[in-house]
């Protein structure tokens, strides 16, 4: 049988986090009732005109800069003229001609742990459509303008990939250079990162590309995986019977896993691109490109050296916790509180992991404080809880964002620090246990174990294991 | 007439300009553009060698706009003059069969 | 009263002083509609209601002293391709039969602010597309001089209306000439300004590149005094040009001495009607008798405006009028099988032959395959054509000459030879491709009394060179009332 070799290069739409619209002043805020964000320019209202919002041209610019792009210096919109109800003035304002950034490249990790170089051909600004909700029994789909307008960049990667694996450790770190960059959250299943699959086949050393398809509605790296899968094998059949691929888009179907031609008479894919007489060129003078350089944050592979040099944190965990920028921005932000690196590093690590597996849930979800995080740090620093205490307060903290202080008042969790009391409760417990007593005394030292787990049993837990311990080897050899 | 538009043409534009011609405005259709290129192919007669597409006339550029929600809840002006509504929404024919 | 005979200046002068109360102006102004509409057929919608409501606002700013401008409280009729929030616009097409914009036009609210009280909205060519308002869906508009003529296009309702008195002044908007024509054809004055002097937000677009609003009244001194009020920089159109030399009555001054005036050799030859060129050079003999500098020149390029207009403009209006689509408002078929054909059935039935002319001649020549032969090809051109207006305009003020090639036709006699038609924009249509000013004053008649039109034209943002020439040569000769007046 003939091997063949998978080629795939990606068109990747991320949703800019800006607070309006590309080309008008309405909010792009999710959620609201249908309609509500929309003014007569994202609605294609006649005699509407655009003005583009500047915050977009610098998220892209941020973007190229960090995928080691050229920029277009001089760059102008373009028009991509096609009908569909989720696009008001059925034309989308584009960039063809000469698109934003050009010529770029990442490197990824391969699974074999070495490093590949991915080239990114080009990244446009555009905005997006509508949303069109389908009406399942009825005859009709009803159109919703909100997010018509909300500025996107598309990221047109060049077909470097060979395989899934390399297709998500590519998204994986886009979404990680984007979201460091603040540029915009890069959620998969909220559609704020959206990536078609451009996918051919040919055999293994053969010198030209075959036909490509384009692949779309793709909304989890799971899906990705599977339609590249699926793909590929559909392709390598229609080639092994004797059959050609046809050049065409199709929609993933996720649940079937097959993909399904978009072709219809209707759709000539003939978008009659034309310079947007509305908009004037953009011009980016070098110091406009310095300015935003300079204000560049720190990207992963910065944050993870200083996170071994600054905090002395392992590798493994500096990887993790700059693995979401999320996490990251929540580990210095509680680690600027507390002063204390490695246990904030711990909690992160240990607990906040394992709460999260239990809820099935991305760190780019957690919505705890830094704050009560800190406190909690402190509160086991300071010992008015022990650490057993401290991790079921800490699940308080991870499911409503709770303030620990409070919480141990309220439910009277502090550690019994009151020397008499704890020494009362200790001296009944020798008194009620005579034969463990005996025990210890007669040399099985182990002995005491059972007298400080029911001491902690008295105490409700709230007692330091350590003191415990303590006054209870002075009674017990006194 | 040197530019002789054929029945696939003006069917190919009618899909992209969505416009259903009916038979006779198609032959009036054919002749008018085919008529109007010949007029329109005057301009191979001009060199326009190194000329540079103008597509804005003055070297205007940079024109934008700051980041601030200006505009509120719009969707009753926006829905105001829908040919058909549900709630809030516009309604067309479903686009997905 | 007659009070629609005066110049717009004139009656803002007498509502200031008192003399005449807002009310009075409009009510004079509905009468004068009432009862030449039958006639004329210059407006689509007439606002009787809104405009003595309007009356009776501004009458009250006019009289606390609020408003003090010299417009404030005259009536005005707008091209019915500008928005106007609550008042139907139609762009005189079936497919907008029923929109009422939630939105006014910048040009139109700088009128309201100054004053101006809006009686109703002016028959145009469907979306601006023709030479003589015959293409509207609600009717063609009849010229006043001579109702078997047409008042040219596309702004033809608006030139009408202020030639038959039916109203002080109107707003027009010119993408290749769609001012000039009609003021020629209708005996009245028209400005083209610089592209980017007056906003186009809320005109609905036909060639975004080369659309501009534009005054339209009886003499100069009015066209300049309206543009001065409805220029502004707005920031809601990106294309809007910011200029501190907005005083255009600055500039209304009688004196063209030393004034370098070219006229175009390329203006007057084959095609250009002997009357209307005896006209136009009589008018340039009365400036050089004033002390102007007249000479003919070689402008060149002439013959390709007109193809490279026709690709840009179609081009840009494929895709500005693919929003109407039966789905947001506007018309919408009653009876199809599903969305594509709910589309073309919608815009079928919704747009008039000519648009659907346009859309599918833009739509053809953005095609793939043919967009560098024909759009960048009509692009390069535009720059040549800039390049040559630029090199005259090193040589003269202004440039003189016709503004339509002949009087108003007949009425009926133009669609059926579209090519003909679009040869009549000769003379306006390369200076909405170079961005110029251009204005339209009446300079005669001819045989059978139809009105001539001279056209001068300014380099780039020059209005006060063209104004000032218009305004000396206006000095010449009196107003000429139509016989519809």
């Amino acid at each position: 049988m003939k091997q063949y070799e998978t080629v795939i290069g990606l068109e990747v739409h991320v949703e800019l986090a800006t607070k309006t619209k590309i080309f008008c002043s309405c909010s792009t805020a999710f959620g609201g009732a249908p309609n509500s964000h929309t003014c007569p320019v994202c609605t294609g209202m006649p005699g509407s005109l655009p003005v583009l919002n500047k915050q977009v041209v610098e998220y892209a610019i941020a973007v190229g800069l960090a995928t080691n792009c050229t920029i277009t210096q001089h760059c102008k919109f373009d028009r991509k003229n096609y009908f569909y109800p989720d696009n008001p003035q059925n034309y989308q304002i584009s960039q063809l001609y000469l698109p934003i950034c050009r010529d770029g490249r990442i490197e990824i990790e391969t699974a074999e742990g070495g490093k590949k170089t991915i080239g990114i051909h080009e990244i446009h600004m555009e905005e997006d459509a509508g949303k069109l909700v389908h009406d399942e029994w009825g005859e009709n789909s009803l159109v919703d303008f909100n997010r018509s307008g909300v500025p996107l960049i598309e990221i047109v990667s060049e077909p470097d990939m060979r395989s899934a694996e390399e297709v998500i450790a590519y998204l994986e770190k886009l979404r990680l250079i984007i979201q460091y960059l603040g540029a915009s959250d890069c959620k998969l299943q909220e559609g704020s990162m959206r990536a078609d699959v451009n996918l051919s086949v040919r055999e293994v050393g053969a010198a030209e590309f075959g036909t490509r398809t384009e692949m779309k509605n793709l909304n989890s790296f799971k899906a990705i995986a599977r339609a590249i899968e699926g793909e590929r094998e559909r392709q390598i059949d229609l080639i092994e019977s004797g059959e050609s691929v046809v050049q065409e888009t199709r929609r993933w179907d996720d649940t079937k896993e097959y993909s399904y031609a978009m072709r219809s008479k209707e759709d000539a894919q003939d978008y009659r691109y034309f310079p947007e007489p509305d908009l004037v060129p953009i011009v980016i003078e070098d110091a406009w490109l310095d300015r935003i350089r300079e204000a560049q944050p720190e990207l992963r592979d910065e944050k993870m050296a200083r996170y071994l040099e600054e905090y002395k944190l392992p590798e493994y965990d500096a990887e993790i916790i700059t693995g979401d920028k999320h996490l990251a921005d929540l580990f210095e932000a509680t680690t600027e509180l507390c002063g204390a690196p490695k246990k904030v590093s711990n909690w992160l690590m240990g607990e906040t992991m394992r709460l999260m597996k239990e809820a099935d849930m991305d760190p780019e979800n957690l919505s705890f404080s830094p704050e009560n995080l800190a406190k909690l740090i402190k509160l086991v620093e300071e010992r008015v809880i022990n650490s057993s205490v401290a991790k079921e307060v800490f699940e308080q903290i991870f499911k409503e964002d709770m303030d620990p202080e409070k919480y141990v008042e309220e439910k009277g969790l502090k550690t019994m620090a009151d020397d008499g009391a704890l020494r009362a409760t200790i001296e009944k417990i020798v008194a009620d246990n005579p034969q463990s007593v005996e025990d210890y005394r007669s040399g099985k030292k182990k002995a005491i174990g059972f007298l400080v787990g029911q001491t902690m049993k008295a105490t409700q837990g709230k007692a330091d294991p350590g003191m415990v311990n303590q006054i209870l080897t002075e009674i017990l050899q006194g | 007439m040197a530019n002789v538009i054929s029945d696939e043409t003006i069917e190919y534009v009618g899909i992209l300009a969505k416009l259903e011609l009916s038979d006779e405005e198609k032959e009036r259709a054919k002749k008018d553009m085919g008529e109007m290129l010949d007029y329109i192919d005057k301009l191979n007669e001009l060199d326009t060698t190194n000329v540079e597409p103008m597509s804005h006339v003055f070297p205007v550029h940079n024109v934008f706009r700051e980041d601030i929600v200006t505009h509120e809840d719009g969707h009753e002006d926006t829905l105001a003059n829908a040919p058909e509504r549900n709630g809030d929404s516009f309604v067309v024919p479903k686009t997905i069969v | 009263m007659a009070l629609m005979s005066l110049t717009a200046v004139e009656l803002g002068k007498k509502i200031q002083a008192g003399e005449v109360t807002v009310e009075e102006a409009v009510r004079d102004a509905l009468a004068a509609i009432q009862s030449k509409e039958s006639q004329i057929h210059g407006f689509v919608t007439v606002d009787e209601e809104g405009a003595l409501r309007q009356a009776a606002k501004v009458q009250q700013l006019i009289d606390d002293g609020t408003l003090t401008g010299p417009l404030a409280g005259v009536p005005v009729a707008i091209k019915d391709n500008m928005c106007i929030e609550g008042m139907r616009t139609t762009c005189s097409s079936k497919i907008l039969h029923n929109f009422v914009p939630t939105y006014t036009a910048e040009a139109v609210i700088n009128l309201q602010k100054a004053g101006a009280v809006i009686i109703g909205k002016t028959n145009m060519d469907e979306f601006a597309m023709g030479s003589t308002t015959e293409t509207s869906a609600y009717g063609e508009t009849r010229n006043p001089w001579n109702t078997a003529h047409v008042p040219g296009g596309s702004s033809g309702g608006s030139c009408a209306a202020v030639a038959a008195e039916e109203c002080p002044y109107a707003l027009g908007s010119d993408t290749g000439g769609s001012i000039r024509q009609p003021s020629s054809f209708c005996g009245v004055t028209g400005i083209k300004p610089t592209y980017g002097t007056v906003s186009r937000y809320g005109l609905i677009a036909y060639g975004s590149s080369l659309d501009q609003i534009g005054p339209v009244a009886k003499d100069v001194t009015d066209c300049a005094t309206i543009l001065e009020i409805i220029s502004s920089h707005d920031a809601k159109d990106s294309t809007s040009v910011e200029r501190e030399d907005l005083d255009f009555t600055s500039a209304l001054v009688d004196d063209v001495k030393g004034m370098k005036i070219g006229i175009p050799r390329d203006y007057l030859g084959e095609g250009l009607d002997a009357e209307v060129r005896d006209a136009v050079l009589a008018a340039a003999k009365a400036l050089e008798a004033k002390g102007a500098i007249v000479e003919e020149f070689d402008l060149s390029l002439v013959e390709y405006a007109i193809p490279a207009y026709y690709i840009i403009a179609c081009a840009e209006a494929s895709s500005n009028l693919a929003r109407f689509d039966g789905v947001k408002y506007g018309y919408r078929t009653q009876e199809y099988d599903g969305l594509h054909n709910m589309y073309k059935k919608s815009r079928s039935e919704g747009f008039g032959a000519e648009v659907k002319r346009r859309i599918m001649l833009g739509s053809f020549v953005l095609s793939s395959g043919y967009y560098d032969a024909y759009y960048l090809k009509a692009l390069r051109t535009k720059a040549l054509i800039k390049k040559a207006f630029d090199e005259a305009f090193a040589k003269y003020d202004v440039i003189l000459g016709p503004a339509a090639p002949t009087t108003a036709p007949e009425l009926g006699k133009s669609l059926s030879d579209p090519l003909k038609m679009y040869l009549g924009d000769i003379y306006t249509i390369s200076v909405n491709l170079a961005g110029l000013p251009g204005i339209t004053v009446p300079c005669g008649k001819d045989h059978k009394g139809l009105p001539i039109g001279l056209q001068l034209i300014g380099d780039c943002f020059q209005e006060k060179k063209i104004i000032q020439t218009a305004y000396a040569f206006e000095q010449t000769r009196a107003y000429e009332h139509s016989p519809l007046a």
